[in-house]
Formats: structure tokens, C-alpha cells, sequence
């Protein structure tokens, strides 16, 4: 019985098909709307997790800021130092610089960045060697021309299929041989791509690039059976220390939690989502208000039909159930159409801003399940009123 | 006979509306059909047999008075008690057909066996039985507008008979009929009578009247008179 409704519904959508695609239109759009948004949302958020792993899970990030005087003080080795032996619950501090150069090998240049870090930075910042090796403590100390490849430097310079490892390039005017290859490590803060740099020796860009002593910043990597803001006040009460600022005086530098930034970006993505979902649920009640009417009118015309089916013996709940199935199979066509759309929709635009496709099959199943609702929600009443008609004077009926 | 009367009517009234504007349509109806009759109801415009069909065909129940049908006081029962009586017992034939449209022959002929739960295999057998009843095989994948009105008449007639019913209604069923058509229509439910069916027909044409073995003539809201067996076969073209 049910099945032949359905088959029934479907033949009285295909009889209206444009009246029908026209009705449903509302909840196609938001449906599509609802999925697009909550796909790219997971795709952004996906990226901002891998970039904040990037940065490494439980780490603070320091680095000077401008004054109101409007100078900047850097940090250096001695701060690092300084941190990893006086704070308790610090595993690692490591102090990181870069630089804007060219790499060039066999006839190919590149423009990218070098940046200077020792093993506990790469530890820090969880970056993997895919190939080769990371520095040897000799390498460090010495300040060694030695470099670590980007995925991205080696793609555009060295040939494919070839080892790069144990090659001579030149970054700028300085050799270096290649001793390993990094992992793949996706998109940075700000924008820039992690994977176009490549990695030496913190003392080697400091000398050969920068031509001092300074950090760019520092990361420190806590042990997380502390808590964070003990140790975050600590960093702080020490670092103000060694830097003679008196009582009053603003912090000359600033100390990012990376669990913290982690929460946040998730709280943003959180209230986007809510609001697109807000947005969303107003087209679908507008959708639902459509289906409503087309419903409506769709009792009136076929008043005489229903009168024939009650003559025959029809129970007024089998009536219902008819209008019924055919108001939720009209939403739940529209479900999937807008899920296609979505689909489509979020596929293309997650390519256009770069960040990673999601599908997540909840949010698919969860809005199809909702349109269908909305077919018993909006579809109750006019099939309802199609139920009490009363069969003489339907049968009557023009 | 032994058994109780298939349809038995006592002091039915049937008032419409309340107040000054009541309008009593009915006003004390007694009638007995028994099993296997062909009654034809006739009565001018307004004389009550219409409503009196309406309530013999359980789409409506009296003001006042008992209704007995196979037994059973329909005027006691609800509306879904008085649909699965009507699902069960009764079929339908109108003046204007009423086929769904767009819909083929043999699909509006299942379409009651559809709401006793048959299968499609069962409904489709079922179907074109009653299709062959009614000479329509041929045409059972037409849809009612390829149809003539005399077709879809006895499409409707097999649709009335599909489910095997102890009386069949029709109300003016060659209203909308040349005088050819009709003439079928009547044989056909001539036929269907001698088979066993009890038919009850509403009709103003003496001409159709004349097929059935009772007529019962309607003024006023009352039974004006019963013409039974050879009074009511005067006049028979046959």
C-alpha cells in the first residue's frame, strides 16, 4: 500500500513536474545552502587544525612587538635558554628566523624563503623528514651549510624523480648541501605556504641571511599535565624580568597559546556555521510555507478524486496518508536535489578558496531527513483538510 | 426468505440545514430490497431520491428513522465503520463517471481493490475480469479521455464490480449517454443482475426504469408507490 503510494505521489509530482521543481525551490536552496556552508565550514576548520598542528598542539609562540616608543626589542639565544632551564613543565624552547632568497640548482631558480631553526624547533613545529636526515648537534653549533628541502623548492627545481639528497644549490650566494627532505606540511599562518621554504641551521641564517644575532620568535613546548596559564605567567614574569620593564610598563612582546588560537578559530567557524544555519532555516521555512500552498491548492483541484477514492471505500486516514506521502516524497525529492547541489556546490568552491573537501555524511543525512520532516510538518494540514472532505459534496465538485 | 432483508429502511428523515432555513428532504422513508433485486428510484427534482441513495449508498446517514443494511444499523456507525461498509459491500456507478483522469482504464478499475490491501498481481487478475465483464479488455491501457462516454461508463461499471459487491449503486448512469449507449449500459446491468448482483439505479427516463424488476417512484420526500415484478416490466422494449 505504502509502496504504491509512493509510486502514486511520484507520478502526480511528474504530471506538475514544473510547478513541482518551482515549489520546492526553497528547499532545494536551503538544503544546498545548508550543506555548501557546513562542508566548507569543515574544510576550513580541517585546514586551520592542520596549520595549527603545524604550529604544534600545546605550544606558546613569543615574539616581540612594537612599543609605543616604536621600537622593537628581539629576543635571542640567551631568552631561549633562559626559558627552557628556569620555567617547570617546559620541554622545549626553540628560537626560529627567516629570510626571503632565491634557491638555484642546475640552471633553475626559485624565489622562497630560508628559515633558520635547530632539531627542537622541527620538533616543536612537528615537522617530519620524509628523506634523509635532520641536522647532526655538530651542524647546529657550528652553524653549517646544510639544508633541509621543502616539498614545494624541491618540486620546482630539482628534477623529478631524482634524489635531491647530497646536492650542492645555492640559496642567495650561499652553498648548501641538501642532507634531507620535509614532509608535506600544507598552508601557514597568513597565508603562506609552508612547504616553499627551506630549513638550515638556526646560527646559519642568522649569519649568512640576517647578519645578527635576533629571533623572529620562539616556540616553547610545555608538558601539558601543566597548566598553561602557570606557566604562561611564568613565561611572562621572566621574560619582563630579563627585558627591565618596571610595574606599570606594557609587555613588549606578545605569548600566543596555540591551544588557545585552536579554540578560538573553532569558535569562529562554530558561529559562521550557526548563522548560516540560522539563514538557512528561514529559506526552508519559506520553502516548507510553499509546499503548503501547493498542497493546498493541489486538495482543491483534485476535490472530485478524492471524493471517488472515499466513495470506494478510502478511510479518511487512508486519504491523509495519500496527501501525506505525497507532500514529504515532493520535500524529499527536494532534499536531494538541494544535497546534489550542495555537493556540487561546496566540491567547487572548497577547490576555489583551497581548502580541503569534507564530505561529511551526517550533515547530508541530517538535511535529508529534515526535508522530509518538513513534507510531514507542512504536508499535515492540507492533507488533513483532503481527509474530512465530505464525499457527496466532493463528488459534486467542478 | 428466512434471513434478514439486504436493505431495510424504517421512518428515514433527513432534514438539511437547522432553524428557519430546515429543509426536510426526507420524511419517513420505509422500503425493504431484498437480495437480487434491480430497483429503479425515480421522482422528479427535489423528491427526495437522491438523498435517499446518498444514505442506502452509507455516504450519508438520516436525521431520524433505522437504516438496516445486511443487518447491521448504519446509522450507528462512524464515517471510516461506514467506508469499510461501502469498501466492502457497495459499488459505485455516476452519472458523470467520475474516473480519475490520466489514469488508465484498468489502473481506476484496481484502484478499490488498491484500499483492501490486494496484491498487485491479485488486483491486476481482478481487474481485467471485470473488465472482460464489461467488454473492455481492449481498452484497459487507455486513460478515460481516449475513451467514449459509453466506455467509460462500463469502465466505471467494472470498476463498481471489481471487488465483488452485494449491491451496486448507480445514480443516472446514462445521464451523460445518447440513447444507443444507454440501451448497452442497461443490458449490461440487466446481465449483472441475473448473475446475482442486487443494483439499486436512480434515474428519470421511464424508458431506463423499465429494465429494472422494481421501481420505486419518490414525491415529496416520500414513497409515492412500489411497482413490482410484472407491473414494472409494462412497457419493456424487450
Amino acid at each position: 500500500m505504502l509502496g504504491t503510494t509512493i509510486l502514486l505521489s511520484l507520478r502526480e509530482i511528474r504530471r506538475h513536474i514544473l510547478r513541482s521543481i518551482l515549489t520546492t525551490l526553497g528547499i532545494i536552496i536551503g538544503v544546498a545552502a545548508v550543506v555548501t556552508m557546513v562542508t566548507l565550514g569543515n574544510g576550513v576548520t580541517a585546514s586551520v587544525q592542520e596549520e595549527i598542528s603545524s604550529l604544534g598542539a600545546s605550544n606558546f609562540i613569543i615574539f616581540p612587538v612594537r612599543t609605543t616608543r616604536g621600537t622593537i626589542r628581539p629576543f635571542d639565544d640567551a631568552d631561549v635558554r633562559a626559558v627552557s632551564q628556569q620555567i617547570a613543565g617546559v620541554q622545549l624552547a626553540a628560537g626560529s628566523v627567516s629570510a626571503r632568497t632565491t634557491a638555484f640548482y642546475n640552471g633553475q631558480d626559485w624565489d622562497t624563503s630560508v628559515e633558520g631553526g635547530t632539531n627542537d624547533l622541527l620538533e616543536a613545529q612537528s615537522i617530519k623528514i620524509e628523506e634523509g636526515r635532520a641536522f647532526t648537534a655538530d651542524e647546529v653549533e657550528a652553524g653549517k651549510n646544510v639544508c633541509l628541502l621543502g616539498l614545494k623548492v624541491r618540486e620546482a627545481i630539482f628534477p623529478v624523480g631524482s634524489s635531491p639528497l647530497g646536492a650542492q644549490m645555492r640559496l642567495g650566494d650561499v652553498s648548501c648541501e641538501v642532507i634531507g627532505v620535509m614532509e608535506e606540511r600544507g598552508q601557514g599562518g597568513g597565508g603562506s605556504d609552508d612547504d616553499d621554504a627551506v630549513f638550515m641551521p638556526l646560527k646559519t641564517v642568522q649569519r649568512r641571511f640576517r647578519g645578527n644575532e635576533n629571533l623572529d620568535y620562539f616556540v616553547v613546548k610545555y608538558d601539558a599535565a601543566y597548566s598553561a596559564s602557570v606557566i604562561q605567567d611564568s613565561l611572562v614574569a621572566l621574560l619582563r624580568e630579563r627585558r627591565l620593564l618596571q610595574g606599570e610598563e606594557p609587555n613588549d612582546f606578545n605569548v600566543i597559546d596555540t591551544a588557545q588560537v585552536n579554540q578560538a578559530l573553532g569558535a569562529a567557524t562554530g558561529a559562521l556555521t550557526a548563522m548560516v544555519a540560522v539563514i538557512a532555516s528561514i529559506s526552508l521555512l519559506v520553502g516548507g510555507i510553499g509546499i503548503m500552498n501547493i498542497m493546498l491548492v493541489s486538495v482543491t483541484e483534485r476535490t472530485r478524486e478524492i471524493g471517488i477514492r472515499l466513495a470506494i471505500g478510502a478511510l479518511a486516514r487512508e486519504v491523509r496518508l495519500q496527501f501525506l506521502t505525497e507532500a514529504v516524497v515532493l520535500c524529499a525529492l527536494g532534499g536531494l536535489v538541494g544535497i546534489a547541489l550542495g555537493f556540487v556546490a561546496s566540491f567547487g568552491l572548497a577547490a576555489a578558496i583551497d581548502v580541503p573537501f569534507v564530505f561529511d555524511p551526517v550533515i547530508n543525512l541530517v538535511s535529508f531527513l529534515f526535508a522530509a520532516g518538513m513534507g510531514i510538518v507542512f504536508g499535515y494540514y492540507p492533507a488533513s483538510r483532503a481527509s474530512k472532505l465530505d464525499p457527496i459534496d466532493a463528488l459534486r465538485h467542478e | 426468505m428466512t434471513e434478514a432483508p439486504l436493505i431495510q429502511l424504517e421512518g428515514i428523515t433527513k432534514t438539511f440545514g437547522s432553524g428557519a432555513a430546515a429543509f426536510q428532504a426526507l420524511k419517513g422513508v420505509d422500503m425493504t430490497i431484498e437480495r437480487g433485486e434491480f430497483v429503479a428510484v425515480m421522482g422528479p427534482s427535489g423528491s427526495g431520491k437522491s438523498t435517499t441513495m446518498n444514505i442506502l449508498g452509507c455516504l450519508d446517514v438520516p436525521t431520524g428513522g433505522v437504516f438496516r443494511f445486511r443487518g447491521v444499523e448504519v446509522q450507528k456507525l462512524d464515517r471510516d465503520q461506514r467506508s469499510l461498509l461501502r469498501r466492502r459491500y457497495l459499488g459505485f456507478v455516476f452519472q458523470g463517471f467520475n474516473l480519475l483522469a490520466r489514469t488508465t482504464a484498468l489502473e481506476n478499475v484496481e484502484l478499490p481493490l488498491l484500499y483492501r490491501g490486494e496484491s498487485k498481481s491479485k488486483r491486476r487478475e481482478a481487474a481485467m475480469h471485470a473488465l472482460d465483464q464489461v467488454g473492455l479488455v481492449p481498452w484497459a491501457d487507455h486513460t478515460p479521455a481516449e475513451l467514449s462516454g459509453g466506455q467509460q461508463q462500463r469502465v466505471a461499471i467494472a470498476r463498481a464490480l471489481v471487488t465483488q459487491p452485494d449491491v451496486l449503486l448507480a445514480d443516472e448512469p446514462t445521464g451523460n449517454l445518447d440513447s444507443e449507449r444507454s440501451v448497452e449500459i442497461m443490458e449490461l446491468l440487466r446481465r449483472l443482475n441475473a448473475e446475482g448482483i442486487t443494483i439499486l439505479m436512480v434515474t428519470h427516463e421511464e424508458d431506463m426504469a423499465a429494465y429494472a424488476k422494481t421501481i420505486v417512484r419518490f414525491r415529496d420526500g416520500l414513497v409515492e408507490r412500489i411497482d413490482r415484478g410484472a407491473k414494472a416490466a409494462e412497457g419493456h422494449p424487450a
